[in-house]
């Protein structure tokens, strides 16, 4: 079942500022929606009305094609997940599993079958009499969807469900949940402030800032063609400014002729994605300037080059190990950055 | 584990000085009555309605402290209210107030002419001089132990975990039946033991409001001390060996059945 976020406003105190302020935006039914956003951005207040467990001061909620706004959290059927697994410590990994059947009142020997199927969906068949402080952190977090998946949710809510797992684990269990969203196709609602992860396993992306909605759209939409430069630099870009100075658009060392309708004088702002810069250690043609290497991050298999331009300005360069082995990249090093393509902002934007 | 045979020891000599040591005496004491003086000594009508009075009345204000120290406890940790911190220390002063001065105090309100005997004489009630005046004294002695004991244990269950108990469909109701309850029932049960404890052993508060009178509102241990008054000293000390003998057993069986649930539940023992 789908989503529908109508024109939501919600305020905690009555004077206080909104902690979300006329979002809308619908996730699509069977489909992984992300909300990102750095934190305070009101990501997880928006799940928390559509959960139940706060109510909007303004506008309605719609799963499916019914307004919430007279439907309590226990009749929603939204399964909740949660950084730290909430899981009733009081209780077995099966009968964790079984609680939204058994408040229910279903029948013994259903939610006895129910609970195994999803046992072994959640790889934890054989450990059902286990206590939750038995289990490692995925595993719980693993409990977790189980008893979530178990009440066949219309829509299933996690709120930075892999924030607490090592990395490892991370990826293991935002795979496995793919392929179980898949599979089951229901509606999902990711909160997350880690932009790979929502740029990688969902279909619809909803990026918030300062409790509005900035942009909303497929995760290549928001990659390639963000509607500020904030949005992009939120994405991992590196964000030039500058001005309009005699009809070219000039960020630091970085210029362009200006589009017909710039001001002169006017602000511009030049982003560059990783993938937009190449680097170079001999100065050949085209867009070529010198900047100098102050900071290699390996992560992994991959680094982020930190380069300072001539002017000043900073930006990052995410490469292959292999590739900076080639080049032979050292910090405090000069090398010469090709420009391919950017996208220019002008002018001042409210996200 | 380094350090683990000067613990052990000095554990051993401290418990040995402080509780075995002067309850040997207590055993000792009592070998100077003959067997069937003893017995004639502890299963005195006398003593034997003491007993009844003394735990039952000690068993009533436990379980009244359980009930109202538990909503206390929630009350705190759950609701912003102005004045909290001021109600949060109240809870504390039946620790320090001396006994004497509660039982004092609370005689005053129960008289037939106290603040409140008065109305509930009216009612046909009477409080001060009966076994009702001896619970209300043993319940306010006991109140921080449960509220103290739940207090932690209710903090310490995440607001997410309710949620989603009421994602999966539960009521405020069953949350609290399934979850909460059973969470915070170790606990629960460490409170009302502590608060059971010191009812039992209680003096201080009770002899102003009972009345003292000989097989109706008079405790055990005020009937230690009156034939201690009266020089006998081994029947005071057999009644009291009864008392130990008892309370040990009773807590030694609460502590088994703590054990059981903590293990079930998961939950430390508080």
């Amino acid at each position: 079942m789908s989503v529908r976020v109508e024109r939501v406003t919600k305020r905690y105190s009555a004077a206080g500022t909104p902690a979300v302020a006329n979002v809308s935006f619908e996730a699509k039914a069977g489909a992984i929606t992300s909300i990102i956003g750095p934190s305070g951005a009101g990501k997880s207040t928006i799940l928390r009305l559509v959960a139940g467990l706060e109510l909007p001061d303004e506008g309605r909620v719609f799963i499916g094609e019914q307004d919430t706004s007279n439907v309590t959290i226990q009749s929603r059927g939204v399964g909740l997940v949660f950084q730290n697994y909430a899981l009733f410590q009081n209780m077995t990994v099966r009968d964790n599993i079984a609680f939204g059947l058994t408040v229910r009142k279903r029948d013994k020997a259903e939610i006895d079958a129910r609970v195994e199927k999803l046992l072994s969906l959640v790889q934890l068949a054989g450990k059902g009499n286990r206590f939750p402080r038995e289990l490692s952190g995925g595993q719980r977090q693993r409990v977790a969807f189980a008893r979530a998946l178990a009440i066949d949710p219309k829509v299933l809510l996690l709120d930075e469900p892999f924030g607490a797992l090592d990395a490892r684990v991370r990826i293991e269990l935002r795979e496995w949940l793919e392929g179980v969203q898949k599979e089951m196709g229901v509606t999902t609602l990711l909160v997350t402030h880690d932009q790979e992860e929502a740029l990688e396993i969902s279909e619809h992306v909803v990026l918030m800032f300062d409790g509005r909605v900035a942009q909303a759209g497929s995760p290549g939409d928001l990659y390639d063609r963000p509607l500020s430069p904030e949005i992009a630099a939120f994405l991992g870009a590196s964000v030039l400014q500058g001005s309009v100075k005699n009809g070219q658009a000039q960020a630091g060392s970085f210029s362009v002729s200006a589009t017909g309708t710039a001001v002169e004088g006017e602000k511009v702002r030049a982003v560059l994605r990783s993938e937009d810069l190449k680097l170079t250690r001999s100065a050949t043609d085209g867009e070529v300037r010198a900047a100098f290497v102050r900071r290699l991050k390996v992560v992994g298999g991959r680094v982020k080059v930190s380069l300072d331009l001539p002017h000043g300005e900073s930006v990052s360069v995410d490469l292959p190990r292999s590739e900076v082995d080639a080049l032979a990249l050292a910090e405090g090093e000069q090398v010469f950055v090709d420009v391919s393509s950017a996208r220019i902002f002008y002018g001042e934007f409210d996200i | 584990m380094p350090g683990f045979r000067l613990t052990l020891i000095s554990t051993l000599v401290f418990v040995a000085l402080i509780v075995v040591l002067p309850l040997f005496g207590l055993f000792l004491k009592t070998t100077t009555l003959t067997f069937p003086q003893f017995i004639a000594a502890v299963t005195s009508p006398r003593a034997l309605l003491s007993y009844r009075l003394t735990f039952l009345s000690s068993f009533a204000a436990a379980s009244l402290n359980a009930v109202f120290g538990l909503l206390v406890a929630w009350v705190l940790v759950r609701y912003e209210f102005p004045g909290r911190s001021l109600v949060d220390a109240l809870v504390d002063l039946p620790f320090a107030l001396p006994t004497a001065i509660a039982g004092l105090t609370l005689t005053a309100l129960y008289t037939k002419d106290g603040l409140f005997g008065k109305p509930l004489a009216a009612l046909g009630i009477q409080v001060a001089f009966t076994p009702l005046g001896i619970v209300v004294a043993l319940t306010f002695i006991g109140l921080p132990f449960v509220v103290r004991a739940v207090q932690p244990i209710l903090e310490s269950i995440e607001p997410e975990i309710e949620e989603a108990a009421m994602g999966l469909g539960a009521s405020r109701f069953q949350t609290f039946r399934y979850i909460i309850f059973p969470t915070v029932l170790p606990a629960l049960l460490t409170g009302f033991t502590l608060a059971f404890a010191r009812a039992i052993g209680e003096y201080g508060s009770i002899v102003f409001i009972s009345g003292n009178m000989p097989m109706k509102t008079e405790i055990t241990p005020l009937l230690i001390v009156t034939s201690l008054e009266q020089y006998d000293y081994a029947g005071a000390t057999a009644l009291a060996v009864v008392m130990l003998t008892v309370s040990f057993a009773l807590l030694l069986l609460v502590n088994l059945l703590q054990r059981k649930l903590a293990r079930v539940t998961g939950n430390a023992v508080a």
